[in-house]
């Protein structure tokens, strides 16, 4: 049994990959906190309660949901809007609920522009440049999220959650997987069924990395 | 595409695509006296491959041979001669990066042309299947089986499995392709065994109904897009992110091998669903114990039974996958042994390096008998090197090779 726990960052310039310090990814009906498995309900109460807690939570949308390359993805992208709005609509005015994209995976030379867009190979810029502190991946290639999500762990004190359509994301501090169209709307209702019982967070960052 | 969507039609050859737990756990088995070689043809005849890629090399020429003959007779969709080894690992990444199902053989030299391939392979998440007929690789020529070939595999971050006998070589052949297709894991399988002692003895193997086949790959489950000029990982190829030599490139570069390790890690879990463990174990609680992989599995089975007719209790422990590498299975087998003998086809003894790494009190580990290439070993050594380990007077067969 591992003692590692998957924690916001940041955790170090270059952190281990989750699955080699012990962390195992959950099985169909389950999600991980922190790299414990959990219930699948559970994992979704959590989510919403980070989503609505955070000062500026980001949902970033990548490739496989970007672009309506089957009808599939066509469906989940509209899910990923409604969610986006939902958590517009949950949020106080002191918060500011974003949503970025993730259009491709090209290294972005010289320099990326962060209003815009999030990059695998440097998300960290993106995150502190809008200082998000809860993001959600949806619609990345696995591969390139798990870079995402160790980067971000890496250097920045933001909480991590990816909701996955393969086996889940042991680099996220909290994931799902199977990720379906239904899925994404269930974790919309939740956002509906907590809003105005969570406290926005006060924290800021020692490093300042996301704060 | 759907892979659950296709199960129970049939191909082209009148094979029903077949849920692989049921095919592999459920569907009667029929006894089949083969070589090892042709026990490859029939694993492949009913794994869905789309593309096999060939070249020559002992003893593995045999097997691809045969994979000719599906290809002839349809159950192969591509088949091709490549320039080299080199040349053939290359154009399996090619025909992975678009998206099919791989097959290829190589051995001994032919393993040591192609090997800057694996790592790529590796690096860009492609699920081919190797296998490696094991041979010896170094100069006085042998084609003799020796695994030295094996140990440089290990750091290449390939699945690295190494099948005993026939039975193992068929089974592992297919619940390899499910395994390293797994969107977590999703890495080429170099799946070893010993050449001509596997290859070219026969024996019993309890095959699969031939009218059944694996359902087929689906690339849109892969953890990268496939071919992409200009995403990662086919980018890569010509514009490394260390190229860029800035801190968060190399930060991004180290990240991306980091995850080959852990997609390696993820495997474990599905290794050990499919293959039943990735260690097998027989009377763990005597006080010695013979602890190896391949067939110096087998002569060490025989080994005990020469040991018992003796009084003598020895356990073993047959270490099935490699990367995997069962560190913590060998540490619970092994907690209670006062001696590891490790038997080995190769010179170097990385076997045993990788056991006493792996446990404490790693002076408890024999590192032999070795053979070096070009004979079998005698269970008769290892009987010696036990009998040795235990203070009783034994004539000495065989030195250690080292």
């Amino acid at each position: 049994m591992t003692q590692y726990k998957v924690l916001p960052g940041p955790e170090h310039f270059l952190p281990p990959a989750a699955a080699s310090m012990g962390i195992r990814l959950p099985n169909p009906g389950e999600g991980h906190i922190n790299g414990v498995i959990v219930p699948e309900e559970q994992a979704y109460e959590e989510a919403a309660r980070q989503f609505l807690m955070a000062k500026v939570p980001t949902i970033f949308p990548g490739p496989l949901v970007l672009w309506a390359w089957n009808e599939k993805a066509a469906k989940k992208a509209t899910a990923v809007r409604h969610l986006y709005e939902t958590l517009k609509e949950c949020v106080t005015p002191q918060q500011h609920a974003m949503l970025i994209p993730m259009p491709d995976y090209r290294p972005k030379y010289p320099k990326i522009n962060p209003e815009v867009e999030i990059n695998p190979n440097h998300p960290n810029l993106t995150i502190w440049h809008n200082k998000i502190d809860c993001c959600m991946f949806v619609g990345v290639h696995c591969h390139q999220a798990n870079l995402s999500l160790k980067i971000i762990r890496g250097g920045t004190s933001c909480y991590t959650i990816a909701m996955c359509a393969q086996a889940g994301h042991e680099d996220a501090m909290l994931s799902f997987r199977d990720a379906s169209v239904e899925k994404i709307m269930k974790l919309a209702e939740w956002l509906r069924k907590l809003k105005g019982t969570v406290k926005v967070s006060q924290m800021v960052s020692k490093s300042g990395a996301s704060n | 595409m759907d892979t659950n969507s296709v199960i129970g039609t049939t191909n082209k050859k009148g094979q029903v695509i077949t849920d692989a737990r049921r095919m592999m756990f459920e569907a009667p088995r029929t006894p089949s006296f083969y070589t090892g070689s042709e026990v490859i043809k029939e694993a492949i005849r009913r794994a869905n491959v789309d593309v096999m890629i060939a070249y020559p090399i002992t003893p593995q020429s045999e097997a691809a041979a045969l994979i000719g003959e599906l290809f002839a007779e349809g159950y192969v969709k591509e088949y091709f001669r490549g320039e080299s080894e080199f040349a053939v690992m290359s154009e399996c990444a090619g025909a992975a990066f678009g998206g099919a199902r791989v097959f290829t053989t190589t051995a001994g030299p032919g393993t040591m042309r192609a090997m800057e391939n694996f790592p790529m392979w590796s690096g860009a998440r492609l699920p081919i299947q190797m296998i490696v007929t094991c041979r010896g690789i170094n100069s006085p020529l042998s084609i003799q089986p020796d695994t030295l070939e094996i140990a440089y595999l290990l750091n290449t971050g390939m699945l690295v499995w190494h099948a005993e006998t026939a039975q193992d070589f068929y089974d592992w052949i297919l619940k390899g392709y499910i395994v390293s297709e797994e969107p977590d894991v999703h890495l080429p399988l170099a799946l070893c065994c010993d050449g001509f002692f596997v290859t070219h003895t026969k024996d019993m193997v309890n095959l699969t109904p031939a009218d059944m086949c694996l359902p087929p790959y689906d690339p849109y489950r892969s953890p990268v897009p496939c071919m992409d000029m200009e995403c990662p990982p086919v980018r890569m190829m010509r514009d490394p992110f260390v190229m860029k030599s800035n801190y968060i490139s190399y930060a991004t570069h180290a990240s991306w091998q980091q995850e080959v390790w852990a997609a390696v890690e993820r495997s474990r879990k599905h290794t050990i669903a499919w293959i039943d463990g990735l260690i097998e174990t027989e009377n763990v609680d005597a006080d010695v114990l013979i602890v190896s992989s391949g067939t110096a599995v087998s002569q060490g089975r025989e080994a005990i039974r020469l040991l018992a007719d003796e009084g003598i209790r020895v356990g073993l422990v047959k270490v099935k996958s490699l990367r995997p590498w069962p560190g913590q299975e060998i540490r619970e087998a092994t907690k209670n042994a006062k001696h590891i003998i490790v038997p080995e086809f190769n010179v170097v003894g990385w076997m045993a390096r990788e056991i006493k790494a792996s446990i404490p009190n790693s002076d408890r580990v024999v590192c032999g008998p070795r053979v070096g290439g070009g004979m079998t070993m005698p269970p008769e050594i290892i009987v010696s090197e036990i009998k040795n380990a235990l203070g009783i007077r034994s004539a000495a067969m065989a030195g250690r090779g080292s």
